[in-house]
């Protein structure tokens, strides 16, 4: 209340001032008429009044004092005529509902609506929550840690001190300039840079790259581009084509291409020796070499793996079988008859047994070698264009130089032919005693040629063949031809056979058996020349011979297995029969049910026969010192001899009794050893020993682990630099930004808390 | 038939020079290598043993005080430098190298209560009992040049403990309250108390740098905001605590040397509860250091003994004793993480090494690799019952023995007792309490 007197009584001053000011324009005409009545006085009051409010002004005016009396009020407010009392309402409001006090109206509204301000907080409790501001504050600063220090904590290494030398950051031209090639490698990589004129450093475009990206237009590379992109296309075609024709299996389209290839070499060729016959002699002596090289290496003889197997597999069929013998015997026949035959089936023979590494034809060859001045080896150069195609033909590894020799001999003068005649003679004669020598093994390689080799072999037969009917027509030759046609015919029937022994594999084992007894009687009737060939064979009936056995074997199991499965079925039935008396009938239903619902096992004997193996292997086991090949013979298949075994078996001792000797439905299990017990551990953070084990067994040593993986295992976890000053960890170094502000600055810029009393104190404290 | 030669290069094994190595071929067959477990334990056990052949920590004693050694501080930029200060009142500066003194200042009358180096090495300061706190410059003075301190500041109240600001011209001392302190000024710029009672150490953190720690002598360790010039937090420990250290590598993780024997290591965020509790000694536990690499830390104790801590173990991994070593005051940990030092009542400063047994000097790389496999191994066979028992044997002196034996019984008892209350007692009524929560009495906000 006192407060809005105060305001109001501030609000009415400026209006008293106002009515003083309007006094001397009003007042003389009231002071004229002071001695009229009371009534007369009010009357004209009212009228100066109503003047008043016509002139529109507010006016309040001070009631004039006209007369002595009591009715004065100190606030100008007569309460004469009215004996009521003053109500604060009445002061308030104007005498004249005036627009102009509204405002303060208002005011006074509003500092009546005004609540009291509370107290201030205690200082205390002010400081409390500054701290818990503070406290939340600092540890969200410091929750930007967390990562950085869980990724140190959890580090497989950790590196101090953390922050790395700055190091002087130097532009590349700078280092590459100073660098000096010192090592040969370095000297040699720094000359081809710099006779291709590499830059070293950016743009890494050498001088001429540049000059070509400058040169090419836009239409020049779209050329290109097109060019490129036809050579590609064209490139897939013929890849594609090539493909194709890989892909193509007959024979005759092969031969077919073969030929027209040979005639288009041919033509070539001759082509070629009209136009520069210097450069057809090249080419020959070429092919001269290939074919030598050819001979010299080991590359196609019949030896290898594939064509042994498909020995053996020839012999599980009669077809492949009789063609052995059949070449076998032809083989035989042919080596025999060599030596009356002509010369040029003794080529042919020749070129037949080229297959074989034949000691004859390396010294051939050799010889051939040796004498480069041979006229017979000059002429062979100058030899027709028929012969080259020939050569050109047979480019095959197989090629014979023996043919191409009797072939250059064909076209020669008769006195030539003499004096070669000779010669081969020589040879044949040396071959034949080769093979006296390696009689088992040409017989044998006969019997497993493959039929890859066999097919070239016989292609080029036949190309021989036709060279010969061609050049020649002797009788003789004509015999030959005849006998190498009848020679194809048995090697494509070897062939068939082979390809259809598959199916044939699955016989029954009678089938086998029978097979193996005819091939005894076979192998009695083959020569007796082909020994590897029998050995051989008696190898396939032994293995014949083992399956059977098996076969029967494991019949014999499965009879074993019936009897066994049946057994305890009777057993069980058995049981109850020795109960049966004690029980109900429904008891026994009820056990019938549950005996057979366990028909098949047998529990007490799986128990016994735990339990004998639990016994037997708590036993301790005797100790056999016994070593092989001390003191006697030793090797694959021999075995120490009883009396040195026994002579070296330590006997163990008998441990002590177990302790279920006596129980018979009880197992203790003895293996827990209490010494080694003290061994045995289970570290906090694993659950079940073997994840224990697991960590354990992987060993870490450079015995096991290679140098790199031995050096990451043992890889230390803290590594610090001898003499290296470790500072604490800074937010540079994890890649934070640190504040820029200092903390000095800051405290600086921020004393509000010191108050005047802690000044007072410090003041205190510090008499400097 | 095709014979194949063996031949090898002589350029594949001839060396031409000794730092020619070849490749030398090995058969990693592991059927030829048997036996991997029993062999690789049977080297631990070795490696196990030769450790404690060769666990020879102590390296030097520094003698020359004349009083029992109250503080002890590491130049920041010098590995060779330490400083100490004496209960009489005298500073001395040594050379490790030489493992000599240098320098000795009479810096104070009564006791150096607390000496720190400034940031840059170049100065350091001293607190002590005749209420003043000195600078000094590092370097001795000149030539007819006078020891004198390069400021002094005059206080009216005692200082207990000094530490410097790890990057600024700031540093704060503790007595009736913390003062933060330029260097320019001879007033402190500004000053936190909470509650009034004499505080025994403060220090920096040294990762974010405006927070600071404080233990007072009722029983409470304070945090401190230095930016926002307030008070933090405090929680209050069974005991008081004598120093507190902060982690160098992780920002809010600090270690608290307390009275009652153990040592707490405590997230500052959330200080209900430590992260754990170190015991071992047996004895009040006087100071604490952090290994710069920041995984361990030593201890001080008035048992005449110092202690070596992994952070993330409650019990020590290593004691460290002589027959005349006496109480020992203060330990610190040098700054390459190799070595410690320790000021003991007997007037001398101990070094050790931070690992007993390690080889000191440069190592060839063999040497390396086989003490990394060694290392290797024994972590790998540390569960060992045999090896855990020769890794852990370590000799005490008697007076320790029978203590730890005595408080065994004694924590045995408390513990057999407490279960027996529990068992005795209404379900749920009594609860069992963590050996974390058992030694924080309160934390005020």
């Amino acid at each position: 209340m006192n407060a809005n007197q105060a305001a109001e009584s501030n609000l009415l001053a400026p209006n008293q001032q106002k009515e003083l000011e309007d006094l001397p324009k009003d007042y003389p005409l009231s002071t004229s008429e002071d001695e009229e009545d009371n009534d007369g006085e009010r009357k004209h009051q009212k009228l100066l009044e109503s003047i008043s409010s016509l002139n529109g002004k507010d006016r309040q005016k001070l009631a004039d004092r006209s007369e002595a009396s009591l009715k004065v009020s100190e606030f100008s407010v007569s309460s004469e005529g009215s004996g009521e009392k003053l109500v604060l309402s009445d002061l308030l409001e104007p005498v004249k509902t005036s627009s102009s006090l509204a405002a303060v109206k208002k005011q006074l509204n509003r500092v009546k609506s005004k609540k009291t301000v509370e107290l201030p907080l205690h200082r205390e409790e002010i400081e409390r929550i500054h701290r818990e501001v503070a406290f939340n504050k600092s540890s969200q600063i410091l929750s930007k840690w967390d990562p950085v220090v869980l990724k140190n904590r959890q580090a497989e290494q950790l590196v101090f001190p953390l922050s790395k030398p700055q190091s002087a950051f130097a532009p590349i031209e700078h280092v590459v300039n100073g660098w000096k090639a010192r090592t040969p490698l370095e000297q040699e990589i720094f000359n081809l840079l710099h006779k291709n004129k590499q830059p070293v450093t950016d743009p890494l475009l050498t001088p001429m790259e540049k000059a070509s990206l400058k040169a090419m237009s836009l239409e020049e590379v779209k050329m290109r581009r097109a060019e490129l992109q036809r050579a590609r296309a064209l490139q897939s075609y013929y890849e594609a084509r090539a493909r194709r024709e890989k892909r193509i299996k007959s024979k005759k389209y092969h031969r077919i291409l073969k030929k027209g290839k040979a005639k288009q070499a041919l033509k070539d060729f001759e082509k070629l020796q009209k136009v520069n016959p210097a450069a057809a002699l090249e080419e020959l002596e070429k092919l001269d070499k290939a074919r030598m090289m050819e001979r010299m290496s080991l590359k196609h003889q019949n030896s290898g793996k594939w064509a042994k197997s498909k020995a053996i597999m020839a012999k599980y069929d009669m077809e492949a079988r009789q063609a052995m013998q059949e070449q076998l015997a032809r083989n035989k026949e042919l080596t025999q008859k060599v030596r009356a035959a002509s010369e040029s089936e003794e080529e042919e023979e020749g070129q037949e047994e080229e297959e074989e590494p034949l000691v004859p034809d390396m010294v051939n060859g050799v010889q051939i070698k040796a004498n480069g001045l041979n006229p017979w080896m000059v002429q062979n150069h100058f030899t027709d264009a028929k012969e080259a195609e020939i050569q050109k033909d047979l480019e095959d590894p197989a090629e014979p130089e023996a043919q191409e020799t009797s072939e250059s001999e064909e076209e020669r003068a008769v006195v030539e032919e003499e004096t070669l005649l000779k010669q081969f003679e020589e040879r044949r004669s040396l071959r034949q005693k080769s093979e006296l020598n390696h009689m088992a093994e040409p017989v044998h390689s006969h019997v497993t040629k493959d039929p890859g080799s066999q097919e070239v072999l016989s292609e080029l037969r036949a190309l021989c063949q036709k060279l010969i009917t061609e050049n020649h027509q002797s009788g003789k030759q004509e015999l030959s031809s005849a006998r190498t046609a009848q020679r194809e015919e048995p090697a494509r029937e070897e062939e068939e056979p082979m390809l259809l022994q598959r199916p044939k594999r699955a016989r029954t084992l009678d089938e086998l058996e029978e097979l193996g007894r005819e091939e005894c009687v076979e192998n009695k009737e083959l020569p007796r020349t082909a020994v590897e060939g029998l050995q051989l064979e008696k190898n396939l009936s032994n293995h014949i011979g083992a399956p059977k056995e098996k076969k029967r074997k494991e019949q014999m199991i499965d009879l074993q297995n019936l009897l066994t499965t049946k057994s305890p079925s009777v057993k069980s039935l058995a049981v109850p029969t020795t109960v049966q008396e004690l029980e109900d009938e429904e008891e026994r239903d009820q056990r019938q049910i549950i005996k057979e619902a366990f028909a098949g096992d047998d529990v007490i004997r799986d128990f016994l026969k735990e339990k004998r193996e639990a016994m037997e292997a708590s036993k301790p086991k005797d100790l056999d010192l016994t070593l092989p090949g001390w003191g006697e013979w030793g090797g694959m298949g021999l075995k120490p001899s009883a009396k040195k075994r026994r002579r070296f078996l330590i006997k163990a001792p008998e441990g002590p009794p177990r302790k279920d000797r006596n129980l018979p439905n009880v197992i203790i299990n003895e293996k827990r050893n209490p010494h080694a017990a003290a061994h045995q551990v289970l570290p906090h953070p694993f659950t079940h020993h073997r994840q224990f084990e697991r960590t354990i067994q992987t060993p870490v040593g450079s015995t096991w682990n290679t140098q790199r993986a031995f050096q990451k295992l043992t890889m230390p976890k803290v590594v610090t630099k001898p003499g290296h000053i470790i500072k604490p960890i800074k937010a540079e170094d994890v890649g934070y930004r640190s504040s820029s502000r200092s903390d000095l600055s800051v405290v600086q810029r921020n004393p509000k808390r010191l108050s005047i009393r802690h000044k007072k104190h410090l003041e205190n404290n510090c008499v400097d | 038939m095709k014979v194949k030669m063996l031949s090898r290069n002589p350029d594949h094994y001839v060396r031409e020079t000794k730092l020619d190595l070849h490749r030398v071929p090995r058969n990693y067959d592991p059927t030829l290598h048997p036996f991997e477990v029993p062999r690789e334990y049977i080297r631990a056990l070795n490696a196990t043993k030769l450790e404690r052949v060769f666990a020879k920590p102590f390296l030097a004693s520094l003698d020359g005080h004349r009083d029992g050694v109250n503080c002890l501080a590491k130049n920041p930029k010098s590995l060779a430098t330490v400083l100490s200060g004496a209960c009489d009142g005298e500073v001395k500066i040594w050379n490790l190298t030489k493992r000599k003194c240098i320098r000795t200042i009479q810096a104070h009358e009564g006791f150096v209560r607390g000496i720190c180096t400034r940031f840059c090495g170049t100065s350091f300061f001293t607190v002590g009992d005749d209420k003043t706190v000195k600078q000094w410059k590092m370097d001795g003075p000149s030539c007819g040049e006078e020891e004198e301190p390069l400021h002094t500041i005059l206080g009216k109240t005692v200082y207990t403990g000094i530490d410097h600001h790890w990057r600024e011209a700031v540093f704060a001392t503790c007595g009736q309250q913390v003062d933060i302190w330029d260097e320019q000024r001879t007033n402190p710029i500004c000053s936190m108390t909470w509650g009034f009672d004499s505080i025994s150490s403060v220090k920096f953190n040294p990762i974010e740098t405006f927070l600071l720690g404080s233990c007072a002598s009722d029983r409470n360790i304070v945090l401190y905001d230095m930016r926002q010039a307030t008070p933090l937090k405090k929680v209050i420990l069974d005991m008081r605590t004598n120093t507190i250290c902060w982690n160098p590598m992780e920002a809010f993780i600090f270690t608290a040397a307390n009275e009652d024997y153990n040592l707490y290591t405590f997230d500052m965020r959330a200080l209900d509860t430590p992260v754990m509790v170190h015991m071992d000694h047996v004895s009040a536990v006087l100071d604490v250091d952090y290994s710069p690499t920041g995984r361990e830390f030593v201890s001080a104790s008035f048992d005449k003994s110092i202690r070596i801590f992994p952070v993330d173990k409650s019990r020590s991994r290593e004691v460290y004793h002589t027959k005349r070593m006496q109480h020992v005051i203060c330990v610190k940990w040098t700054a390459d993480s190799k070595y410690i030092m320790s000021g003991s009542d007997e007037m001398n400063i101990r070094l050790w090494k931070a690992n007993a047994s390690e080889k000191l000097g440069v190592l060839t790389s063999r040497e390396k690799a086989a003490t990394d496999y060694n290392q290797k191994l024994k972590e790998k066979f540390q569960h060992h019952p045999h090896i855990k028992r020769i890794s852990r044997h370590r000799h005490l002196p008697k007076s320790i023995y029978s203590q730890i034996q005595e408080q065994r019984i004694m924590k045995e008892a408390r513990r057999r007792k407490e279960l027996n209350r529990i068992k005795h007692s209404k379900p749920g009524s009594v609860q069992m309490v963590s050996e974390k929560k058992k030694h924080i009495v309160a934390v005020v906000k």
